[in-house]
């Protein structure tokens, strides 16, 4: 009878189609909007991934890699002589204001390389040469500085002379990294040089990062560094889900996105509930002939679950494929953050196997109820 | 009981034995059936006439197995009713009774050999070879070209056509019609009557019709005539005279 139950559907080329759409709606909601939630929650662990070492030193109090208390210099010295240390090295990360030579100018995310071993270096230079570095004033800038200048109209290239506080920035190589939560460029430059940049503080290290020796995991490496007073220490994937639970817990990001993903719910169940409903009302009396004709409920139930699971099941897979196209366009542009882990389908797949499950019942209780005798009145 | 055909043997293919059926009506429920006895012969087509409201239908109902008795007992072919649970009244149903609806109930969006199939679906047989007997019955019906055909491109003479072949197609041995020229002119449920008797009546199988058209009653072997929940009259067709 499951093939009969998919022809009743099928050629009810109305309501299929209501309910396709329905569905289709609900999951294409559900589905970007939580991928533009991953987005931004990825957007967020930027620098972490940008920089990519495998301990991070901070100050005790700092929870997550976006937010930076100054530490003293000697702490790095402090971290080298933890044991399970192999090395340890300054990075400098902070805000600064860059100004272009008309005038306008711009936010950029300053990471300052420690000069000898470069740690944290971009993942990827498109063009000239990591070393060209220690040259005087020399800064390389990401695709997204490169892209937001050009917006200005100004054409960054080799070469190119900027100001970062008042000090010149000569660009030696574009690189690629990944785009930070409030979408500033990430200039890169030596530590010593960052520090000349930043405006002037006591204290200047943003945080210290540790390589562990062989034989030594990250995680006890970060433990032991935290027994010293003063300092926390994470592990990097410690850090990045630190730093999405903070952004998670303190900001209005989740529920904002949480009441949209609902409303998905809602409609979901609204239109495809309904229209669900008026299918198998539609439907009763030919329902109840099938009942007095030796259909069994179990039967009568698997027909119409298939029906709404069927449904689901194209209104899941259209919303999800409207999602991935939605999601090839935005990532060629860049914005808005969009990033889809294989989480969100198969949770967007439950709710929609939950609405069809909800629908379905609906259906089947009126079933339930129906006398088969209903046929002859 | 009277037999109108002596030299051939007939079993009582439906018996029905005391039966009362109430529906709750506030304080006092309404009787639809009240002590009703009646039988129905193999191999003849027995109509249960009577005015509309006279419990006709509800005595389908209950022959049938898809309604619940008060009291009494109903046994067909052997079988008794009130023994079974839900499940083997189902599956007795399935395997043992043919329905021919007055609103015919052909699922619109089936072709006419879906429809005609579903019975022997139900019963677990292959779509293929459902599709292959239900297609000869409706070849048999005259209805071969249209067997890819929607109800609704159908004459209501041509749909009660296919509620024949739904309900002959898994040979049952009990045929249950409700009203089954209401929904015809007087042509078209005379040529009905005429198919109905020459393809479902056989030695080893009842016919059922229920009815209040007296136009078809000369297709009757036997009638039993209903009145207020009773039966009043119970005869050959020959001997009846109604009003």
């Amino acid at each position: 009878m499951l093939r009969i139950a998919l022809l009743m559907l099928f050629r009810d080329r109305a309501k299929y189609v209501m309910l396709v759409v329905g569905l289709t709606f609900c999951s294409l909601l559900m589905t970007q909007q939580s991928s533009v939630f991953c987005g931004l929650m990825l957007w967020t662990t930027a620098t972490v991934r940008n920089i990519g070492a495998k301990v991070w030193v901070f100050d005790a109090k700092v929870e997550q890699a976006n937010e930076v208390i100054p530490l003293r210099e000697i702490e790095v010295t402090r971290v080298r002589g933890v044991p399970g240390v192999e090395w340890a090295v300054p990075i400098y990360i902070g805000i600064e204001l860059a100004r272009l030579t008309d005038g306008s100018f711009q936010n950029v995310q300053l990471v300052g390389l420690d000069t000898a071993t470069f740690v944290g270096r971009p993942m990827e230079i498109t063009k000239g040469r990591i070393e060209d570095l220690r040259l005087p004033d020399a800064v390389i800038i990401d695709q997204v500085g490169v892209e937001k200048f050009r917006k200005k109209g100004i054409k960054i290239d080799l070469g190119t002379v900027f100001e970062i506080n008042d000090k010149t920035a000569r660009v030696v190589a574009l690189c690629h990294a990944n785009r930070s939560f409030l979408g500033q460029p990430y200039v890169y430059t030596t530590y010593d040089r960052a520090l000349q940049y930043a405006k002037p503080q006591r204290k200047q290290l943003s945080c210290v990062l540790a390589e562990p020796k062989p034989g030594v995991s990250a995680i006890e490496l970060s433990e032991e560094i935290s027994r010293l007073p003063g300092l926390r220490a994470y592990e990097r994937d410690e850090l990045f889900w630190a730093t999405i639970w903070w952004y998670v817990k303190n900001t209005g990001i989740p529920i904002s996105f949480g009441t949209v993903v609902l409303m998905g719910v809602i409609v979901g169940i609204a239109i495809a509930g309904q229209t669900f409903y008026l299918f198998v009302y539609d439907n009763l009396r030919y329902l109840a002939a099938l009942k007095a004709m030796g259909a069994r409920m179990p039967t009568l139930a698997a027909m119409v679950f298939l029906q709404s699971l069927s449904v689901g099941f194209v209104g899941f897979g259209l919303g999800v494929g409207l999602t991935s196209l939605f999601g090839i366009k935005v990532l060629k542009v860049g914005q808005p953050p969009f990033f889809m882990p294989w989480q969100v389908p198969v949770f967007v797949a439950c709710v929609i196997v939950v609405i069809c499950c909800i629908s379905a019942t609906i259906g089947l209780i009126k079933i339930a109820r129906l006398e088969p005798a209903v046929v002859f009145k | 009981m009277s037999n109108p055909e002596p030299q051939v043997t007939r079993v009582v293919a439906v018996r029905v034995e005391k039966v009362t059926k109430t529906f709750p009506n506030g304080d006092s429920p309404t009787y639809a059936l009240r002590d009703v006895s009646f039988e129905a012969l193999s191999g003849q087509l027995t109509m249960i006439v009577g005015p509309s409201g006279c419990g006709k239908t509800t005595l389908l109902s209950v022959i049938c197995g898809t309604m619940e008795i008060d009291s009494g007992r109903i046994e067909v072919f052997g079988n008794d009713l009130g023994a079974m649970n839900d499940a083997e009244i189902t599956g007795f149903r399935s395997r043992n009774v043919g329905f021919i609806f007055q609103q015919f109930n052909l699922i619109p969006t089936l072709t006419l050999v879906e429809n005609a199939s579903i019975p022997l679906i139900l019963q677990g047989w292959s779509y293929r070879k459902a599709e292959e007997k239900a297609a000869s019955i409706l070849e048999d019906l005259g209805l071969g070209r249209r067997l890819r055909s929607f109800p609704k491109q159908l004459s209501g003479g041509q749909q009660q056509r296919v509620a024949i072949a739904r309900a002959l197609v898994h040979d049952p041995k009990l045929i249950i019609c409700d009203e089954p020229t209401a929904s015809l002119d007087a042509k078209t449920g005379h040529h009905a009557l005429e198919l109905l008797k020459r393809s479902a009546c056989r030695p080893d199988r009842c016919v059922i019709v229920v009815t209040h058209d007296s136009r078809i009653f000369s297709f009757a072997d036997w009638i039993a005539e209903m009145e207020d929940g009773k039966v009043i009259k119970s005869c050959p067709a020959s001997d009846f005279q109604h009003g």
